[in-house]
């Protein structure tokens, strides 16, 4: 051997062949980038899929359909990102989207309607749809970060209480008669699209750019990456945390809000099962479950490639009772794809 | 002391409880301006509890805490804090998910509004260059060695305008060459005036960086010396409480015809290491030494079958383990201390017992049931034989002091009377005593006739071996019979003598 490599004071990780980290700088940068756009091909791919088994799938009204069917998952979507980025969990978010509008309906409805009887008037109906939503992350945070109780198992156990009381206070019946406000934005269209579209996309476009471009927004990130680095970055990790869980909370309330205006009633089961294709989508999408990694972005398409399936699968005939084996089995091989390509299930 | 002006650090009377232990008894510390301060103690002492007083972490009980003459920071006041001390953790306080530039600038990315990510990469990389860090702003953090992640910590500790760093124990994970340039760092800082308190558990070290050091031991303080004025085994005495030399290596003699236990047979692993021939027979010790890019942990992992080689053979006893299965390495009659043994080693909310028996489970009961009584017994011998200090065989591993924990490793390593014995870096951060114990046990383990491989970053660990095998860059260069002299050995493990 020649040469002498004593690596020189100034050039630290200048010793050749550290093991096991020999990937170089640049490319991996771009392919940083590029995680994002990861499904989009997928999705490409998917559209022309449809559009082969079915002419009428590239429709503007299809398209516009598979869209909109997706705003009430994407909203929790959005949330349930956040909180896995922040390193936390919660499953709780698809009682929310039911408690919260029955709630909010049953205190303004007669009691003829299967209302509380109350009957406050008709504009408080959204404000307080919302507020309980807001409530209710509020809760999951003090049991989560004041009682230090593990995330799972609250947000678990206030999944089975919400839904509960939901069914409790509403004797299981469905409630309808609802105030026009309450379906407006379920059906309203703005701008030749419906109005669920562009309030989804505005909170992700609001979501993508705090996320991405926000001290506050980043600040998520570094607590979900290593939580006593970020404290000791002088980041005010509980509030941040607890902050989280609340936009979660609305948000999952506004999901619901919109389910409601679509459907026109709200039925005791609504959101009821949801949760797995939320978490499906974030993880599809390449939001980590142990935090500090993914991007709202990815999560979107998260949600697209589940839409489209879903879609592809209406479209194609499969049968009804079938339809929910080989969309859980879709799911299950899209997960697996996203782990090997993300390169972390080598090695 | 040589300073009339005021010190720019001083910790007064501190003392610090935790529920029924006192972590900090009464004890003080005073760093001059400018000087690298040495603070050393056996796992215990108090260090740790002092760092995070020292920056704001913790509250004292009792006393205070001066920055050059003035009163300290409320606690609540972080930026104040910043101001004074900057501190490079023990444990990383890198976000492996983020970038460089993004760490370099946590909570600070911009001043108000949104964060141009283009300038903040510009700003990360004139802080870079300002501390001549040669790491790509953009990478993510993750990627980076553990050298270039301590780099970020200095650079982001000192961009708050600190003049004042503590390191806790930064060599610990370092190998010689990196070791050697956070020293030239740490020189050139102090040339620049920062004052900074280093804490390791290597003594040459301090003499080799430090200029004054103080001693803590048993929550108190015990001396504040120029390190010129104390030789080693005064330094070492006031440690441990006691006059205690250098571990002795036991004179023994190997059996040159003893049969193999473990040997390895042209083993290659690509980036790793290649073409590794080793043969260990009954009753040796033979060492494995190179720098952290030498592959003597990968050839090592290979052995007990964490990594799998490429190509080759391993061999132990006789029989040929499933490369990269650790359980038929274990059946074959390996026991084995992992590199980390906060990762590998130990699983921090079981008891000793049930860490220590874990591999010999099978042997405390029938029928797949463990018999506590017969574990207890076992674990309670064990903890005797390694002077494991602990309340019970059933407190959790999690609450010893590293050393101890190390013990319990060992003790799981040693616990089935293994004929094939692999030990990496059996004492990186742990005590003087411990590591006697630990080493002790190895040589018990030769004498007892196993055959054994201690890997090490620490010269004076491979005393104990009978001959010593240098790698570097993946090969083996070198193979010196016991007796060999310290410079011979760096300098082919630095490849300057490489025949």
């Amino acid at each position: 051997m020649t040469e002498t490599t004593v690596a020189s004071p100034g050039t630290p990780g200048g010793s050749p062949g550290s093991p096991g980290k020999t990937r170089s700088g640049p490319p991996v940068v771009r392919l940083a980038r590029f995680r994002d756009l990861a499904l989009v091909p997928a999705i490409l791919v998917l559209m022309v899929v449809g559009a082969l088994l079915e002419p009428a799938f590239l429709s503007g009204d299809n398209l516009t359909n598979v869209l909109q069917q997706q705003t009430e998952l994407s909203l929790l979507v959005l949330a349930e990102a956040m909180i896995l980025i922040a390193g936390k969990f919660d499953l709780s978010l698809e009682s929310t989207v039911g408690l919260a509008p029955a709630l909010g309906v049953g205190l303004v409805i007669p009691a003829a309607a299967n209302g509380l009887g109350t009957d406050w008037p008709a504009a408080l109906g959204i404000p307080i749809c919302l507020l309980i939503g807001v409530i209710i992350g509020a809760f999951n945070g003090l049991l989560i970060l004041r009682f230090k109780l593990s995330a799972f198992i609250v947000t678990l156990g206030m999944l089975i209480v919400l839904r509960g009381l939901q069914i409790g206070f509403t004797g299981g019946q469905n409630l309808f008669a609802l105030p026009e406000s309450f379906l407006y934005l379920g059906n309203a269209r703005w701008l030749g699209l419906p109005a669920s579209i562009w309030i989804c996309g505005v909170a992700y476009i609001a979501g993508i750019i705090t996320l991405g471009y926000f001290r506050h927004g980043r600040s998520i990130y570094a607590i979900g990456g290593n939580v006593d680095a970020a404290r000791a970055a002088g980041v005010r990790t509980d509030r941040v945390v607890w902050a989280v869980f609340m936009i979660g909370g609305l948000l999952a309330a506004l999901s619901g809000l919109l389910m409601t205006g679509r459907l026109g009633s709200v039925s005791a089961a609504q959101g009821d099962g949801m949760i797995f294709t939320v978490f499906a989508a974030a993880v599809i999408g390449g939001v980590s479950l142990d935090g500090g990694k993914g991007t709202l972005f990815g999560a979107l398409c998260g949600v697209l490639v589940l839409g489209l399936i879903n879609n592809i699968l209406t479209l194609a005939g499969v049968s009804a009772q079938w339809i929910q084996a080989i969309y859980g089995g879709i799911i299950l091989i899209a997960l697996m794809l996203a782990r090997v390509t993300s390169g972390k299930a080598q090695d | 002391m040589p300073e009339s002006t005021t010190p720019a650090v001083e910790a007064r009377s501190v003392t610090k409880r935790f529920g029924p232990t006192t972590a900090l008894d009464d004890a003080g510390i005073v760093i001059g301006e400018g000087e690298t301060h040495a603070l050393v103690g056996r796992n215990g002492a108090g260090k740790s509890t002092l760092v995070s007083i020292l920056t704001g972490l913790q509250r004292p009980d009792e006393g205070e805490v001066l920055f050059a003459g003035t009163p300290a920071p409320a606690i609540a006041d972080r930026d104040g804090w910043r101001r004074q001390v900057a501190c490079v953790y023990q444990k990383s306080t890198i976000i492996p998910t983020l970038t460089v530039a993004e760490n370099l600038f946590l909570n600070r990315q911009a001043a108000h509004g949104p964060i141009n990510w283009r300038s903040l990469r510009a700003r990360a990389r004139d802080l870079l260059d300002q501390y001549g860090v040669d790491v790509d702003a953009g990478r993510l953090a993750g990627d980076l060695d553990v050298e270039q992640r301590q780099l970020l910590e200095i650079a982001r500790a000192l961009s708050f305008g600190a003049r004042f760093i503590i390191l806790d124990e930064p060599t610990a994970r370092l190998d010689g060459p990196a070791i050697q340039r956070l020293f030239d760092r740490m020189r050139a800082l102090r040339s620049q005036g920062v004052t900074m308190m280093f804490i390791s558990h290597h003594l040459e070290e301090v003499y080799e960086v430090c200029q004054s050091v103080t001693v803590f031991r048993d929550a108190r303080h015990i001396l504040t010396s120029a390190v010129g004025e104390l030789p080693h085994d005064e330094l070492v005495a006031a440690m441990t409480g006691e006059a205690a030399a250098g571990y002795q290596a036991r004179p023994r003699t190997a059996d040159a015809k003893a049969k193999v236990v473990l040997s390895a047979e042209k083993l290659s692993l690509a980036g790793r290491y290649q073409d590794v021939d080793l043969t260990v027979r009954a009753g040796e010790i033979v060492g494995l030494a190179g720098s952290g890019s030498s592959g003597k942990i990968g050839l090592a992992e290979t052995l007990v079958g964490l990594q799998a080689a490429d190509s080759g053979q391993v061999t132990i006893n006789g029989d040929r383990p499933r490369p990269g299965d650790v359980t038929s390495a274990l059946r074959a009659g390996l026991g084995f201390v992992p590199e980390d043994r906060h990762k590998e080693g130990f699983i921090p909310l079981l008891s000793i017992a049930e860490n220590a028996t874990l591999p010999i489970a099978h042997k405390l009961g029938r029928l797949g049931a463990v018999s506590p009584a017969l574990r207890r017994a076992r674990a309670e011998r064990m903890i005797e034989d390694l002077a494991i200090k602990t309340t019970g065989p059933s407190q959790p591993v999690g609450d010893l002091s590293g050393g101890n924990a190390q013990k319990v490793v060992m003790a799981r390593a040693l616990a089935d009377d293994p004929t094939a014995l692999v030990v990496i870096n059996p004492t990186s951060g742990v005590d003087v005593r411990a590591k006697q114990a630990l080493l002790g046990a190895v040589e018990d383990a030769a004498e007892r006739g196993a055959g054994a491989v201690l890997v090490s970053d620490e010269l004076d660990d491979l005393r104990i071996c009978d001959r010593v095998v240098v790698m570097f860059h993946g090969r083996v260069v070198k193979e010196v019979p016991r007796g060999w002299a310290d410079a011979e050995l760096v300098a082919v493990m630095e490849g300057v003598d490489a025949r």
